[in-house]
């Protein structure tokens, strides 16, 4: 387990590097002088010469992106021009922020899948099974911020339940999950109904079932515990991504999340909160990969030897 | 001595799966209506698209203005005809660049495999590890928000799921007997790839050309509508629905309508593809 955690940790390391290359190109790549961007098109020139100086711009480019990946491991991702804040403290308020509402939209995500999944694979064919096959299929084809609007139109505007705008409290919260978590909760619909489905025709189910076992004890204790490994993934990765796709439900309800806040850093042409966004969420993502990688190898002892 | 077995070519095979199977045809004819509409979009809708009426704003749904009329009072049903145009656009090209690159990238790295391919695979993690449509969005920090960048941003964002799968073909079949063959009778390589192994690593890439065209409808109408894709006043659904968020409380058909076409063409795309699956490939059935 050790050595496949420390391999798995190995490959790692060019992931992050072409990660922290990217951010750090993005400056390159636009036009214009980086230091001119970075401290703003009205900035006076010393203060520029003092951005130029303090970033390596002056220096080759090896230098600046060390430079950079050095400031950036000590959560130095510069100010933000727009703000006037230091971009970390922006970063941090945003991404806890959507790290909430990721949470909670998996929460719903998995509840919602993993029952519909069961189901629908203990009564394959039935009017539920169709049912719930029709519904994952169009939490699979709605656009999140169509859903969104049409949650807020009916929850929020004709029947009061839900606030339509404000953040700070759970139940600014619970429209937005839903809207972000309705393609996971689809996906993970599918895979555990899939999964499920694999499962009951293996023959130690058939062994269970003539054992004498009650059919409860076969499905919920044998099954779905087998039937769960490849699903564990699923819910790792669906987190991840809703990190990023989150930025959709954000700009729908007005959240403060950290994919507006990179949005809005484009707009503005705020380069050091993009950088800073991309950087943050992308390593994240790829954290969130390896955890959900090492969580399927504790689980599944086969991953380990390949 | 029983008959021989009728031959039928693989093609009369799919094809004959494919009609047995309900959702792929209901998949398939949406698809159909889509493109349809988007060829002949100028003949069909009854409106110019850009034609505003200011006297006739936010209208609800009439004989005359079908789906009602927009902030600006224009045919909203005429708008959304032209923005199945657009949509297509941008799906063709932002999947034919995919579908380019990622097969050749694929190719070459499951062929010869060694430093090729490892740098192939860690160059895709590294667009990977960019979740969904952020990856989208950080392209688009880079090039800038307009119509041909959506286009890119949206191809380069399905590079890898293309490279990937091609890869994995290319892996098990460069083992096959009949590439041996090929090679034993002084075959190039490039001949071998394109002459033998691609057109064997096809039925996977059919089925993710299509299923990718529901994806990338997803994120391009979704990078227009956070403003980043295509730009008002051109007819694109998800910059109109961006643009309808203001009057969601006093006329919810400005918004409803674009989204509808969105979803019905995604699911149509998704059908078809999963249908394309079941048909190609049975083995992959579930």
């Amino acid at each position: 387990m050790i050595r496949y955690v420390v391999k798995r940790l190995m490959m790692l390391v060019p992931v992050l590097f072409g990660v922290t290359l990217v951010s750090f190109s993005l400056l390159q790549i636009v036009p214009g002088d980086p230091a001119v961007l970075l401290a703003g098109e009205d900035a006076n020139p010393e203060f520029i010469e003092a951005v130029r100086k303090e970033y390596g711009f002056d220096q080759p480019l090896h230098v600046q992106y060390l430079r950079f990946v050095a400031r950036a491991v000590q959560g130095d991702f510069g100010i933000s021009i727009r703000n006037r804040e230091p971009v970390i403290r922006l970063l941090l308020q945003r991404f806890s922020f959507t790290v909430q509402l990721s949470f909670l939209s998996i929460l719903i995500a998995a509840a919602i899948g993993l029952v519909a999944g069961v189901v629908s694979a203990t009564r394959q064919y039935s009017l539920f099974d169709h049912a719930s096959m029709v519904g994952a299929l169009l939490g699979i084809s709605m656009p999140i911020f169509w859903l969104g609007l049409l949650l807020m139109l009916v929850f929020s505007v004709h029947l009061r339940w839900f606030p339509a705008g404000g953040s700070g409290e759970l139940r600014h919260l619970i429209l937005p999950a839903i809207a972000l978590g309705a393609a996971s909760a689809a996906v993970i619909a599918r895979m555990t109904r899939a999964s499920m489905l694999e499962v009951i025709r293996q023959d130690y189910i058939r062994t269970a079932r003539a054992n004498g076992l009650r059919e409860t004890v076969v499905i919920y204790k044998h099954a779905l515990k087998n039937a769960m490994i490849p699903v564990i993934t699923v819910f790792g990765l669906e987190f991840g991504y809703m990190l990023g796709g989150a930025v959709l439900t954000e700009t729908v309800f007005s959240l403060p999340g950290v994919g507006r806040l990179m949005v809005e850093g484009i707009f503005q042409r705020d380069y050091a909160v993009v950088q800073g966004a991309m950087l943050l969420v992308a390593t994240t993502f790829v954290l969130v990969n390896l955890l959900t990688d090492i969580a399927y190898a504790l689980f599944d002892p086969k991953i380990r030897y390949e | 001595m029983s008959e021989p077995l009728p031959r039928t070519s693989q093609a009369a095979e799919v094809w004959r799966r494919l009609r047995r199977n309900r959702a792929a045809l209901v998949g398939g004819a949406v698809v159909a209506v889509f493109v349809f509409t988007a060829i002949f979009a100028p003949a069909i809708a009854p409106f110019a698209p850009d034609r505003g009426d200011l006297g006739r704003r936010l209208e609800p749904p009439s004989a005359e203005h079908w789906l009602g009329t927009d902030e600006l009072g224009r045919d909203i049903f005429s708008r959304i005809l032209y923005g199945a145009r657009v949509s297509l656009q941008i799906q063709l090209v932002a999947v034919l660049i995919a579908l380019a690159a990622g097969c050749l990238l694929g190719l070459v790295g499951g062929y010869y495999g060694g430093w090729a391919d490892h740098g192939i695979m860690r160059a895709m993690d590294i667009l990977l590890a960019f979740p969904g449509i952020f990856l989208a969005i950080s392209i688009i920090a880079v090039l800038g928000p307009g119509l041909l960048n959506l286009m890119l941003a949206a191809g380069i964002y399905s590079i890898p799921q293309f490279a990937r799968i091609v890869r994995g073909s290319i892996l098990s079949l460069k083992e096959k007997e009949f590439v041996e063959a090929a090679r034993a009778a002084g075959e190039g390589d490039a001949s071998i790839l394109f002459r033998h192994l691609l057109p064997n690593a096809m039925a996977p890439i059919i089925i993710q050309t299509t299923l990718r065209m529901a994806t990338v409808l997803l994120t391009a109408s979704g990078l227009s509508f956070l403003g980043l894709g295509v730009q008002p006043p051109h007819p694109e659904w998800g910059a109109m629905l961006s643009n309808a968020r203001p009057y969601l409380i006093t006329a919810p058909h400005v918004a409803t309508f674009p989204g509808l076409a969105i979803m019905l063409v995604v699911m149509g795309f998704n059908l078809f593809g999963d249908g394309l699956r079941d048909s190609l490939d049975p083995r992959l059935k579930d």
